[in-house]
C-alpha cells in the first residue's frame, strides 16, 4: 500500500468514528455549516462535537502547517480527506472567511507573531472573521478607499465608513483596508490592517439583501484605536496585500457558488429530478424546450467541473496555474445565477413563493436562493472587472 | 391597425403618468407590503381610480363602463407599471372581469359589472391549480350536477385579490379528463358560500393572492358562466386581454427601471468617472433600449388586434408576452447588476430589485392555440418582501 493509500484507510476509519451520525448524509455547502466566533450559536451540539474533533486532527485547515492549528496535510492527502468526507456527506466542520481568506493571506504576508496570533483561533473556530474592503465610494474602485488611518505613537487612529460588510454583526474581527498616505498615489497610500471589532467606537448596522435575510452591514469607524502591530506586511503596501487576498476571495466564491452547489434547499435536488417532479416523465423530462434547457445547464456546468479538475490535476503534477483560472470566479458565479433562475422556473407558479401558505420548504429556499444568487456577479469585484482583468492581464490587450 | 396613440389615449397616458406620479410612488406599495397589509392595496385609491374611469374602460355601456378597449386599457396600466401600483386590474378588471364580460349572463353581468364598474366590487378568477401549470383546460376540481345545481370540490392557487374578492369566478370539470378544454365550465361562487376556506398567499412579487378551497360547495345553474362544459375559449379569450395587461405593465415596470438606472449611470462615479462612460455598460444600455422599443411595440399590436377581433390576435399575444417577458428579466438583471452593491439591497428609494422580471411562459399548444400562454398572473416577480 502506498503512503497515500494507507493514509486514506486511517482517515477513513477515523471518519467511521468520528463523524458524528447526525451530520451524515447531508452534504455540504459552502454558506451553510459552522462559522465559528464568539457568538456562534450551535443549532446541533453533533456540530460542535465534530467540530472538537476535527480541531484535534487539524483537520478543519487541513494543508496549514501544524504548528498554525493545522493538519499539515499535503495537498493529495487534503483532497483524500474531502474525498472520504465526502462518501460520508458529512459538512465540513468550519467555513467562513478566517480559512478562505485572511488566513491564506495571513501565511503569505503575516509575520510569525501574526501567524501565532491569529492563525489558531482561525483554526478552532474561536474567531470569526468578516471583510472591511468597500465604501460607500469606493466598490470597484477599491484603492480609492477613503477610511483614515492616522499615526498616534504605536497606534493608528481610524476613522471612516465600509459598506456591505457580510456578516460584521457576527464576526469578532475584520480585516480592513485604510488610507495612511492621503498624498501618494492612490495604490500606494494604502495599509491592510486587522481590528478587534470589540474596539470602541466601532459601530454596526444591518442592511437586507433581496433575499430578504440580512448578512451585510455598514461599518462605521469613530476614532477607533488599532496598535501598529497590528499591520500585515508594510504602512503604505497594503495593496498588495488587499490583491492576493482578493485572489483567495474569487476562489472561495468560485467554488461556493460554482458547480450547482450553492443553495439552502435541503433536498438538493438536481435539475432533471427536479424538472421530472414539476413537469413530469420518467426516462426524459416531458417537456422538449425546458428538456433543452436542462441539458444546457448540466453540459455546461459538467464543462466547468472538468475545468476546474485540469487546474487541480496540473497542481498536482507541479505545474503553475494557468490562464483559466483568472474566469473562475465569474464564469462559476454565472453558472450558478443561471442555475438558480432555471430551477425557479422549473416549479412554475410554485416558485412564486416568498414564505406561508401554498408552497413547501424547498421551494421557497430556491427561490431565495435564486434573489441570492443576483449578488453573486457583484461581490468579490462585479463581472466587470473581472472580464477587465483578463481582457488586461490575461489577453494582454491595451487599455 | 395603426400603431400609434390617438390624441384622447395620449391624454390618458399623461393623465394616468400624472396620477401615479402623485399618488402612488413605489414606497406606498412597498409601505403595503412591509406592514403585511390585510387588503394589500388602497381601496380608496381604487375608488379614485374608477371614478376617473379606468376601471370601466373595457366594459359595457349598459353596465356603465366605458366600452374602450386594450388599447385604452394597456395606456393606464402601462402607467400603473412604472411604480407597481398593487391595485387589482389584473384580476377584476382583466381576468375575472373579462371572463364575466364574455361569457356572464345579463342577470350576473347587471348584477356585477356596474358594482366593479364604480369601484365597488372585487372579482377574483380562480382557474390556476397545484398540477396546471397555467394550463387553463388543466382542471382537477369537480364540479358535480346536484339537484338543480352543482357541488364543487378542489383547490385553486395563486388566486389573484382572492384574499379580498366579492366573487370568485371558479372553473371547474363538468365532464372529460383532466386536460380535456371540453367540459370545463366556469362558476360564480360567493367567497361566504358553505364550503369556501379562504387563505392568503405570500408571493414574492407582492401580488395579492390567495388559496382557494372548495369543499363540496353548492352553486346553482344560474350562476354558471358561459355554457356547461364551454368554459375553456372563455378563458383563453379573458386570460389573452389579462396578458396583454401584464404586458404593459412591464413595459412601464422596465422602463422605469431603465431611466432609474440611466440616471444612476450619469451620477455614480468609479475610477474617477461616471460608470456610464464605460464601454462595457454603454453597449448593454443600449441594447435595453433596443429590447423595450420592441416590447412596446409588441403590446401596441396585441392590444389593437384584440381590440379589432384580428385573425393575428391570437399570435401578437403570444408575441407580447415573448418579447416583454424577456426584455423585463434583461431590464431587471442588468439594471441590479449596474447598480453594483445598492442594486442587491432592499433599498427603500429605488425600484430596482423590483422591476418585476417576468419570463416567458412554457409554450402550451396542448388544447387551445397558444394565445392560450399561461403564465398571465403567473410569474411576475415583482419584489421581494421584507421582514423586520
Ligand atoms: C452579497 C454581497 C456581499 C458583499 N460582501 C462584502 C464584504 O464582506 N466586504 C466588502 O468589503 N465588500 C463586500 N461586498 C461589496 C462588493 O465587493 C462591491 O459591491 C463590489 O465590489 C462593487 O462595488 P459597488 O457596489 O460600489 O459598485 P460600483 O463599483 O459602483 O459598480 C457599479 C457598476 O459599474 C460597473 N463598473 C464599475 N467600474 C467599471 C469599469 N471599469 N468597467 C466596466 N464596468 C464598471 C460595475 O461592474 C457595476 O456593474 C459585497 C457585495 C455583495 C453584493
Amino acid at each position: 500500500m502506498s503512503d497515500l493509500d494507507s493514509f486514506r484507510s486511517d482517515v477513513a476509519a477515523w471518519l467511521e468514528t468520528n463523524a458524528p451520525e447526525s451530520l451524515r448524509g447531508r452534504g455540504a455547502s459552502a454558506l451553510e455549516g459552522v462559522w465559528g466566533g464568539k457568538k456562534w450559536v450551535y443549532a446541533n451540539p453533533d456540530a460542535k462535537l465534530w467540530l472538537e474533533r476535527c480541531v484535534e486532527q487539524g483537520y478543519t485547515a487541513p494543508t496549514w502547517p501544524k504548528e498554525y492549528g493545522g493538519g499539515g496535510l499535503s495537498a493529495a492527502e487534503a483532497k483524500a480527506l474531502g474525498q472520504e468526507m465526502g462518501k460520508l456527506r458529512v459538512p465540513p466542520p468550519l467555513i467562513g472567511f478566517g480559512l478562505t481568506m485572511i488566513g491564506p493571506t495571513l501565511l503569505q504576508y503575516g509575520t510569525e507573531e501574526q501567524k501565532l496570533e491569529h492563525l489558531p483561533k482561525i483554526c478552532r473556530g474561536e474567531i470569526r472573521w468578516c471583510q472591511g474592503y468597500s465604501e460607500p465610494g469606493s466598490g470597484s474602485d477599491l484603492a480609492s478607499v477613503q477610511t483614515r488611518a492616522v499615526r498616534d505613537g504605536d497606534d493608528f487612529i481610524i476613522n471612516g465608513h465600509k459598506v456591505w460588510t457580510s456578516y460584521a454583526d457576527e464576526a469578532d474581527w475584520i480585516f480592513a483596508l485604510v488610507r495612511t498616505d492621503p498624498e501618494a498615489k492612490k495604490q500606494e497610500g494604502i495599509t491592510f490592517l486587522l481590528i478587534d471589532m470589540a474596539s470602541p467606537g466601532v459601530s454596526i448596522a444591518p442592511i437586507k439583501l433581496i433575499s430578504g435575510s440580512s448578512p451585510f452591514c455598514e461599518t462605521t469607524f469613530d476614532d477607533v484605536r488599532v496598535p501598529v502591530k497590528n499591520v500585515i506586511s508594510k504602512i503604505n503596501a497594503g495593496w498588495t496585500v488587499a490583491k492576493a487576498l482578493l485572489g483567495h476571495e474569487r476562489t472561495m466564491i468560485a467554488d461556493a457558488f460554482g458547480g450547482g452547489a450553492s443553495g439552502t434547499s435541503k433536498k438538493r435536488k438536481g435539475l432533471s429530478d427536479l424538472a421530472r417532479d414539476y413537469l413530469g416523465g420518467d426516462g426524459e423530462v416531458a417537456d422538449p424546450l425546458l428538456r433543452d434547457e436542462v441539458a444546457h445547464m448540466e453540459m455546461d456546468t459538467r464543462a466547468f467541473l472538468l475545468t476546474l479538475q485540469r487546474t487541480r490535476d496540473a497542481a498536482k503534477a507541479g505545474h503553475q496555474p494557468g490562464a483559466e483560472t483568472s474566469f473562475f470566479k465569474i464564469h462559476g458565479t454565472e453558472l450558478n445565477m443561471r442555475r438558480s433562475e432555471l430551477m425557479v422556473r422549473l416549479a412554475g407558479p410554485q416558485g412564486l413563493g416568498w414564505e406561508g401558505d401554498g408552497f413547501d420548504e424547498d421551494e421557497l429556499a430556491r427561490t431565495r436562493d435564486w434573489l441570492r444568487s443576483r449578488g453573486n456577479s457583484i461581490e468579490g469585484g462585479t463581472s466587470e472587472i473581472q472580464l477587465n482583468i483578463i481582457a488586461k492581464h490575461v489577453l494582454g490587450l491595451p487599455d | 391597425m395603426q400603431l400609434v396613440l390617438t390624441e384622447d389615449q395620449e391624454l390618458l397616458a399623461k393623465t394616468a403618468r400624472d396620477f401615479v406620479a402623485e399618488k402612488s410612488p413605489v414606497a406606498r406599495m412597498r409601505a403595503l407590503r412591509d406592514s403585511n397589509d390585510a387588503t394589500g392595496f388602497s381601496k380608496a385609491l381604487w375608488k379614485e381610480m374608477a371614478e376617473l374611469g379606468w376601471v370601466g374602460i373595457p366594459f359595457a355601456e349598459i353596465h356603465g363602463g366605458a366600452e374602450m378597449g386594450m388599447a385604452e386599457l394597456a395606456v393606464v396600466m402601462e402607467a400603473l407599471g412604472r411604480t407597481l401600483a398593487p391595485e387589482p386590474f389584473l384580476s377584476t378588471v382583466l381576468l375575472a372581469g373579462q371572463t364575466l364580460a364574455l361569457g356572464g349572463s345579463e342577470a350576473l353581468q347587471a348584477e356585477w359589472t356596474p358594482k366593479i364598474v364604480e369601484g365597488d366590487a372585487i372579482v377574483a378568477l380562480a382557474s390556476d391549480e397545484a398540477r396546471s401549470r397555467w394550463n387553463l383546460c388543466h382542471v382537477e376540481t369537480r364540479a358535480d350536477a346536484e339537484g338543480d345545481g352543482y357541488r364543487l370540490t378542489g383547490e385553486k392557487i395563486q388566486v389573484l385579490d382572492g384574499h379580498v374578492a366579492d366573487l370568485l369566478l371558479v372553473s371547474a370539470r363538468t365532464s372529460g379528463a383532466v386536460d380535456d378544454a371540453a367540459g370545463v365550465t366556469i362558476f360564480a361562487v360567493r367567497p361566504d358560500a358553505a364550503g369556501v376556506t379562504i387563505v392568503r398567499q405570500n408571493r414574492i412579487d407582492s401580488r395579492n393572492a390567495a388559496l382557494v378551497r372548495l369543499d363540496g360547495v353548492e352553486v346553482a345553474a344560474a350562476d354558471v358562466i358561459g355554457a356547461v362544459g364551454e368554459g375553456a375559449p372563455i378563458l383563453e379569450a379573458a386570460a389573452a386581454r389579462a396578458t396583454v395587461g401584464l404586458c404593459a405593465e412591464m413595459v412601464g415596470s422596465m422602463q422605469e427601471a431603465f431611466d432609474r438606472t440611466l440616471d444612476y449611470m450619469r451620477q455614480r462615479k468609479q475610477f474617477e468617472v461616471p460608470i456610464g462612460s464605460f464601454q462595457a455598460l454603454k453597449h448593454r444600455a443600449a441594447r435595453e433600449f433596443i429590447a423595450i422599443e420592441l416590447s412596446r411595440t409588441a403590446v401596441m399590436a396585441a392590444a389593437r388586434a384584440i381590440d379589432a377581433a384580428d385573425d393575428e390576435a391570437a399570435a401578437l399575444v403570444s408575441l407580447a408576452k415573448a418579447q416583454c417577458s424577456e426584455a423585463a428579466i434583461l431590464v431587471a438583471n442588468e439594471s441590479v447588476q449596474m447598480h453594483g452593491g445598492i442594486g442587491v439591497r432592499r433599498a427603500r428609494h429605488r425600484l430596482l430589485p423590483e422591476a418585476r422580471p417576468c419570463r416567458r411562459a412554457e409554450p402550451r399548444g396542448r388544447c387551445l392555440p397558444p394565445a392560450a400562454l399561461g403564465g398571465v398572473p403567473g410569474l411576475l416577480m415583482q419584489q421581494p418582501r421584507a421582514r423586520e
